[in-house]
């Protein structure tokens, strides 16, 4: 066995945040907006069954980004906890101050500790009061962080696009309609345009302060979201994610060469980013670009792509048409790496 | 170590059912799990006493008297006995009052918990084997004066029909037809709801069938209490229909108790049935 290289603390914590942020800037947004009778949460999610917005008791409910398995498996902790702690004290015990405090050292454990691999999440923890004043909104990061948000609070790939565009249209104690129409264009809002988010790929889910039962959480059906949204124009349905959960996703580890990022575990033969006796920094060895996409004629066409790749061939989607891809296709892992992929992952946002 | 997250019980994928997981995690706040001492203990606790069901097209109704006892004693006057187990379930509960209202607890988190993490309700036969089991583990206490006999009675989507169940303290589970009750006044309510039942009742004269039989029960059972026209104390009844159930209110079930008490100053032991 070898003797492992000496890692700072500072940049093994960068690592594990990279790889972190990578995780989660890969999917899709989650947004959450306060309005005049409760909480408002919506996300653009193919999946009919595989929820990022789900209920977790009375008054709280739970948003998630990132990998499907690992929130799911904080979402099903934090039902144990909260029906484990309204059983044992009283429904009014239970509140989502204590959840989010559950979930903060749980995730800031499993970060800071060495053998596991950080959870890929950021979540929204939501409990709606008797009043807006009353309303309470946190965000975790995957390393246990939590803020306490107000208004609005975006989380996932897009955040700081979508963010941006929820800060100029968000109005305060507005209605659903409003509020939903707000959220729904912000998730909609690119830097290269605007397109109106297909209906029946939204996942919109209210915490209603007005609701006569104890429960509070309600999810709305692609039916009320059509009435209430109205007329938008022509749905331009967005390019699948890794996260999407539908069909045969591809595995989510990068595929593209980045020998920038050093927690790129496709490339092999990266220089380390300090040189191990010395600690100097090494120079990167950016390798010089390609040349411009011109397919050898022995090479399959890369549009659509060949044989295995999952998205075109999926059987559960007949005739569904090929969406835009905004990144390179996933190579078949058999055949040579198809000439012309940029060499640094575009889909990455980090600087 | 002390690790502050949560315990590894919570973040096991596995069981959906939370009296599960309370049994791996927290055996004590298990109502069945209590170690009582040899002996009969059934004189100490008060008992609730009497429940009916009926069903009618489109629901089903259940209603309990507001008596609990204690030996001879009145113990409580206006104790509910009678719970929305879920929005389409309700469960209504005869024997040791506290256990039972305990067990009710347990089963309505039971169901939540199971509609949270499937992200879909549990069929009505799920529901009722659920309740079944709960009681199955209650077998120790019950043989020891500690007993909790439920009625459970639903509206089940897939059959659209209203479904009433019972069960004994072994936690067998019987599925009963037109209508059912429990407790130590169940054979007088039974009797009455012989006479008064019809297959094509509205939800409102089912609603009165259910309260009459209450008043028979009443009439011969010392341990049921009829209405109680001082405090104004009526029988909680409880509608389901396909749109979900719902308590009746108390001024619907005093302005049903009042005209059923009008008519039996006429006529003391209810509406005659025809002979033949």
């Amino acid at each position: 066995m070898s003797t492992p290289f000496y890692v700072s603390p500072e940049q093994l914590m960068k690592d594990r945040a990279d790889f972190a942020r990578k995780g989660i800037a890969r999917g899709r947004s989650v947004v959450a907006v306060q309005y005049a009778d409760g909480i408002l949460f919506v996300s653009e999610n193919p999946s009919q069954a595989l929820h990022k917005v789900s209920e977790i008791y009375d008054r709280i409910a739970f948003a998630a980004v990132g990998r499907y398995n690992e929130f799911e498996n904080l979402r099903i902790a934090g039902v144990r906890l909260a029906d484990m702690r309204g059983y044992a004290y009283d429904r009014r015990d239970v509140t989502g101050r204590g959840l989010a405090n559950a979930y903060a050292q749980t995730l800031g454990t499993i970060f800071s500790s060495g053998g596991e691999k950080p959870y890929e999440v950021e979540i929204f923890v939501a409990e709606v009061g008797e009043t807006s004043a009353d309303d309470q909104l946190y965000r975790l990061t995957y390393d246990g962080q939590v803020a306490d948000e107000h208004g609005f609070a975006v989380m996932g790939g897009a955040a700081e696009t979508v963010a941006t565009h929820l800060k100029e249209h968000y109005t305060h104690d507005a209605t659903l309609e409003t509020a939903l129409g707000v959220a729904v264009a912000a998730l909609g809002h690119a830097e290269t345009g605007d397109r109106v988010v297909p209906v029946e790929d939204l996942e919109v889910a209210i915490l209603d302060r007005t609701r006569t039962q104890p429960r509070k959480f309600v999810r709305l059906r692609e039916s009320r979201l059509t009435d209430i949204l109205g007329e938008r124009g022509p749905e331009q349905p967005d390019a699948a994610r890794s996260d999407d959960n539908v069909g045969a996703t591809p595995p989510s580890a990068p595929t593209t060469d980045d020998p920038a990022d050093p927690t790129d575990q496709v490339s092999g033969g990266v220089p380390p980013l300090e040189h191990p006796l010395t600690g100097e920094p090494t120079e990167h060895q950016v390798p010089p670009p390609t040349a411009p996409p011109t397919a050898p004629p022995t090479a399959p066409p890369i549009d659509p792509p060949p044989g295995p790749t999952p998205e075109p061939t999926d059987p559960a989607q007949p005739g569904e048409p090929q969406p835009p891809a905004p990144q390179p296709p996933f190579p078949d892992p058999a055949a040579p790496p198809a000439p012309g992929t940029p060499p640094a992952d575009p889909g990455d946002p980090l600087p | 170590m002390a690790d502050p997250r949560l315990p590894a019980a919570y973040l096991m994928p596995g069981t959906s059912s939370f009296s599960d997981f309370l049994a791996a995690e927290a055996p004590d706040l298990l109502p069945s799990r209590r170690a009582v001492p040899s002996g009969n203990a059934g004189d100490l606790a008060p008992h609730g006493t009497t429940i009916v069901a009926a069903t009618f097209p489109g629901g089903v109704v259940m209603a309990g008297d507001r008596r609990a006892t204690m030996g001879n004693i009145i113990a409580q006057r206006d104790i509910q006995k009678v719970f929305p187990a879920d929005e389409y379930s309700v469960v209504g509960i005869a024997g040791a009052a506290g256990l039972a209202v305990e067990m009710v607890r347990l089963f309505q988190t039971e169901l939540e918990h199971y509609e949270k993490i499937e992200g879909t309700t549990l069929s009505m036969d799920g529901k009722s084997n659920r309740l079944a089991a709960l009681i199955r583990a209650n077998l120790g206490l019950a043989m020891q004066g500690l007993s909790v006999v439920p009625l459970f009675a639903g509206y089940d989507l897939h059959a659209d029909q209203g479904r009433i169940f019972s069960y004994d303290v072994t936690g067998g589970r019987y599925e009963e037809t037109a209508f059912h009750s429990v407790g130590s006044g169940s054979l007088f309510a039974r009797g009455s709801l012989k006479k008064l039942y019809r297959d094509d009742l509205t939800a409102e004269e089912c609603v009165t069938a259910v309260i009459q039989a209450l008043y028979d029960a009443a009439d011969d059972d010392s341990a049921t209490g009829g209405p109680d026209l001082t405090r104004r104390i009526f029988p909680v009844v409880h509608v389901i229909t396909a749109d979900g159930g719902h308590r009746v209110t108390e001024a619907e079930v005093a302005e049903i108790a009042d005209r059923m008490l009008a008519a039996r100053m006429q006529r003391p032991d209810g509406p005659a049935a025809a002979l033949i």
